[in-house]
């Protein structure tokens, strides 16, 4: 593996993303000065049975881009670099979510305190929690010895007593984990990683006990205090050993780190570059999601802080079951504009998971998928929201009253009033057929308010375009501005309630090349203004009485609004609350009604 | 894509199976290298320590946790009978007095000076691992378990819940296409596993409970039915450990779905015949799919390992379309076109034509088809 990188003769650029369905390569080649993207491929990820080598994809997605180019990149089962004439690439790179994302089991002494702040640290990690183990959860030793080797963890978290308190049961329960001598879920030989983050007077033991047996890491007790919940130091090691146990170990990846010139980086890092980047070289403040097969992670830069959350147990193929489990069927009904039948709406449901890698064919199916992913958006919104707080939220004071209070104390970063821009990427997003469908998946799920810029990534290539961020700056922001940020266009929507049909909203577009155009929007409708890529234009607007756009803006004035390939989305369906309508006759009318005007699906 | 792997699911008459059976913790092996086991046999045992059980010495002799010991009036380590005194306090003149007792038979394993509790530890469980197949015992790790191999029919289902079981093959449906439904249910099924068709409901679930079968295979299932049986909404897949009293598998998705002719044709042979059967799932990188496993007496057969799963779509391949809407349908790939079609969704994808049994032609995007693995 390269460690430094000639940036000054690198002329062609591949990379790679391991996702949990689908493998993604670019192409990138440096045409005069500029950095473009020539093509891409992909193909099934191959981490499971029969290849169980996340190689296999890659290379089945290289060879697309091969046969795309026209240009020869592979020597039979190896990437060619460096460049030899025409052959080969100058730089290889990768980013990997696969695996089916983190699953870990949790443990503690009681289950509804220190078991339930292990699972918090968990969740807030962004796993799957596949079972809570607690000294007092009512089964015998033995079940949950059974419990802990069926599940075959990723990862497990032991938490358990205050600092100064009870080691008897840490103990015990280090005694359960050691008598389980679980095996990792991939690579068999290495060790279990398991994380100690409990009574500081048990260490000693704890090591004794999985010391040999684990990979075990001590952090900070997460309930050192019974009033004190600090499950910042526990969530570090959890990413931490991520990457460097469970991702290492996923099959093939000795092989494909062995290709690549700089460290297969993660995902959800590597997206998170970009969308720090944006926040950063704008000075604006930014919320991107990436909506996958097994997770969704989103990523938001508020007041100049950057946070990012891991929905692992949210996604549109391994997780998407998850999704229905969690929002109930009533909330991803209330998003399908047709009648139908749960039965059949829950078996689609389960299809897709027990065959994560089909793809909707009908115009229903896609309508169906759309909903889901309406629900999976909003959800992991829900969830950074609860966990994207300051920095002072380190330590989560709670009170001995409110100790098995759930919700999470403490402010909120995520302010949607001030946010600027809203970037999707993700299968669901960036192949949406249409630009609108994807706009509209987004205001839906995320209820932007005033004044927001939409985009989305065009063909699903942040996470490479992350990953080439770290080694070459200037390519990767040049691709990232020319070939792989869609701007779709403003939403402008006003903060809100009114009567059905009443006016709510004014306005009138001029744009550069002096054409105007004037829109009335009642309360409950929405519109579309064109205003094409690039174009940026003067809006002048005026509200009714009760509505408003945020950020002090005046009831009527002028605002600066930019174009792009879908326009300026108007939504006057309300905010705080947003309300859909209860009969499910009107709903359907109305969803309809809403696709047509920003002519999100076929008619 | 241009390359659809989708690797279908392994249905096959013969093939050469090895089942680990590990303990969950160290114990002691009962079976040879070499010996003949069933799918009942207990190849390794173990205890697995007991359940614990406390008692809060400090709130019973109302002292301070660090007082505790003091009032101690056994070892740690000895073995108490239940009811028997553990501590007694120090009472004021002999007037009050506490006794803390022991809560079930058990030995006394800890306590605690800083909360003052007492860990009891009840006597060891003994824990057996079966055979779980009717086979040959081919590895033998000292004190962790065996491997046992068999020849064999093998079906893989789709998903399944349940853990494993065996029992006599029983058969429920006529055709593939046929419902299970109670009425099919007879008094016949105790100890069986009993084969269905396109659907089974949830009344036929319960009655085929009640009688005592073992598992059911069949096509399909209701999601909303199997959340009944659950009680819950499944939301990851990953199961096998459900208590359910029965195990069931499907073997070609969710709602009403026939079997395919060839896995309902290869039960059909193995009618009461004897199968071992698991429901563990999980549909993630190392998948897990429930299956079906009937030992027979053979030898010289193809290894599982051998069989041609991993090649790639071309002419010929037989696959089963896996989406809305001809979901289940099985075909014949009759043209590869290697450009980008558009769909009725506006999508630009890979595509394949499929030909099915009675002639009818379609397009289908690639990644909607599985292959049909085994021989």
């Amino acid at each position: 593996m390269m460690t430094s990188v000639d940036r000054e003769n690198i002329d062609a650029i591949l990379a790679t993303d391991c996702g949990s369905t689908t493998t993604k390569a670019i192409l990138v080649e440096r045409t005069g000065e500029d950095y473009r993207l020539i093509a891409r491929g992909e193909a099934p990820t191959t981490v499971e049975a029969p290849f169980e080598d996340v190689t296999r994809g890659v290379l089945n997605a290289v060879r697309e881009v091969e046969e795309i180019a026209g240009r020869k990149i592979l020597d039979g089962e190896t990437i060619v670099t460096p460049r030899n004439g025409g052959e080969g690439v100058d730089l290889y790179l990768s980013t990997s979510s696969a695996g089916g994302g983190l699953q870990m089991m949790v443990a503690g002494v009681v289950k509804s305190m220190t078991a339930e702040s292990a699972q918090r640290a968990a969740l807030g990690a962004g796993a799957i929690v596949m079972d809570v183990i607690a000294s007092n959860d009512g089964r015998r030793p033995h079940e949950k010895i059974a419990r802990i080797r069926h599940l075959r963890p990723d990862m497990i978290l032991l938490s358990g007593g205050i600092d100064g308190g009870t080691t008897a049961h840490v103990a015990e329960l280090a005694e359960l984990i050691s008598a389980a001598d679980p095996k990792a879920r991939l690579g068999a030989g290495f060790d279990l990683p398991v994380i100690y983050a409990g009574n500081i007077d048990a260490r000693k033991i704890v090591e004794d006990r999985l010391g040999d047996k684990t990979a075990l890491v001590i952090t900070d007790n997460i309930r050192p205090v019974l009033e004190v919940e600090n499950l910042r130091p526990a969530r570090t090691k959890i990413h931490d050993l991520f990457l460097e146990h469970v991702m290492a170990h996923a099959p093939g990846y000795k092989k494909l780190m062995s290709w690549t010139n700089v460290p297969i980086m993660p995902t959800p890092g590597a997206v998170g570059a970009i969308v720090e980047g944006i926040a950063k070289e704008e000075k604006i403040e930014v919320v991107g999601v990436d909506i996958g097969g097994a997770t969704t992670d989103v990523f938001s830069v508020f007041q100049g802080v950057f946070n990012r959350t891991v929905s692992a147990n949210l996604g549109m193929s391994y997780s998407i079951s998850n999704v229905l489990a969690e929002a109930g069927i009533e909330n991803i009904v209330r998003w399908v504009p047709f009648e139908m039948d749960e039965t059949d709406l829950r078996n689609r449901i389960k299809n897709k998971m027990i065959r994560p890698t089909t793809i909707p064919q009908t115009l229903e199916e896609l309508l169906v998928e759309h909903a889901i992913a309406r629900e999976a958006l909003r959800l992991a919104f829900v969830q950074h929201k609860l966990l994207a707080v300051g920095l002072k939220g380190v330590q989560q004071q709670r009170t001995i009253s409110d100790t098995f209070e759930q919700e999470t104390s403490g402010e909120t970063l995520v302010n949607l009033e001030t946010l600027n821009l809203l970037v999707g990427s993700g299968g669901i997003l960036s192949h949406a057929p249409r630009r609108a469908q994807a706009a509209l998946l987004l205001v839906d799920s995320f209820l932007p308010e005033g004044v927001t810029s939409l985009a989305v990534d065009s063909i699903f290539m942040m996470p490479q375009l992350g990953v080439l961020s770290t080694v070459h700056r200037r390519a990767a922001s040049q691709v990232f501005k020319n070939d792989c940020l869609i701007e779709l266009g403003t939403c402008i929507a006003p903060i809100g309630q009114g009567k059905e049909r009443s006016e709510c909203l004014s306005v009138k577009l001029s744009s550069p090349t002096g054409e105007t155009e004037e829109r009335k929007i009642k309360f409950g409708e929405m519109a579309l203004v064109p205003l094409g890529l690039g174009a940026d234009a003067k809006l002048k607007y005026e509200l009714e009485r009760g509505f408003e756009l945020g950020q002090g803006l005046p009831r009527s004035g002028e605002i600066k609004v930019r174009g792009g390939v879908v326009g300026i989305i108007i939504d006057c369906r309300g905010r705080r609350p947003f309300l859909l309508p209860e009969s499910r006759e009107k709903l359907i009318s109305k969803l309809r009604e809403w696709s047509r005007a920003i002519s999100a699906y076929p008619e | 894509m241009a390359h659809a792997y989708t690797p279908g699911l392994t249905v096959t008459r013969s093939v050469l199976l090895r089942r680990e059976r590990k303990l969950p913790l160290k114990g002691k092996v009962l079976v040879k290298l070499g010996d003949k086991v069933t799918a009942e046999t207990d190849v390794a045992s173990t205890e697995l320590p007991g359940q614990v059980e406390t008692v809060n010495l400090s709130n019973i002799l109302g002292l301070p946790p660090a007082d505790v010991g003091g009032c101690l009036l056994v070892k740690m380590g000895d073995h108490l009978k239940n009811g028997q005194v553990i501590a007694r306090s120090k009472s004021f003149f002999g007037l009050f007095k506490s006794e803390a007792k022991a809560t079930c038979e058990c030995t006394l394993e800890a306590v605690s000076d800083i909360t003052g509790q007492a860990i009891l530890r009840q006597p060891p469980i003994p824990v057996k691992v079966t055979a779980y197949i009717d086979g040959k015992v081919c590895a033998v790790k000292a004190e962790e378990g065996v491997t046992v191999e068999a020849f064999g029919s093998f079906i893989q289902g789709i998903f399944g819940v349940g853990g494993e079981t065996a029992g006599q093959i029983h058969f429920a449906a006529q055709a593939p296409d046929d419902a299970l439904t109670d009425s099919e249910i007879g008094n016949d099924v105790d100890r069986k596993i009993v084969v269905g068709g396109s659907i089974v409901t949830y009344s036929a679930i319960e009655r085929a409970r009640e009688r005592g079968a073992k598992a059911i295979i069949v096509g399909g299932l209701d999601d909303k039915d199997l959340r009944t049986f659950l009680g819950y909404d499944l939301g990851v897949a990953i199961t096998g450990s459900e208590e359910k009293g029965i195990t069931i598998i499907i073997t070609e998705g969710f709602g009403r779905m026939p079997m395919a002719e060839r896995t309902f044709g290869l039960l059909k042979e193995l009618s009461g015949k004897k199968a071992s059967a698991t429901g563990a799932t999980q549909i993630r990188a190392g998948v897990l799919r429930p299956e079906i496993v009937v030992p027979f007496d053979g030898a010289g057969e193809k290894d599982i390992a051998s069989l041609p799963s991993s090649q790639g779509l071309s002419l010929g391949s037989v696959v089963r379309v896996i989406r809305q809407p001809d979901f289940g349908k099985i075909g014949k790939v009759t043209s590869l076109p290697p450009e980008l079609r558009t769909l009725e969704t506006e999508s630009k994808v890979r595509v394949l034509e499929l030909e099915f049994a009675s002639g009818e032609k379609v397009i289908l995007p690639r990644a909607n088809v599985e292959i049909i693995g085994g021989e």
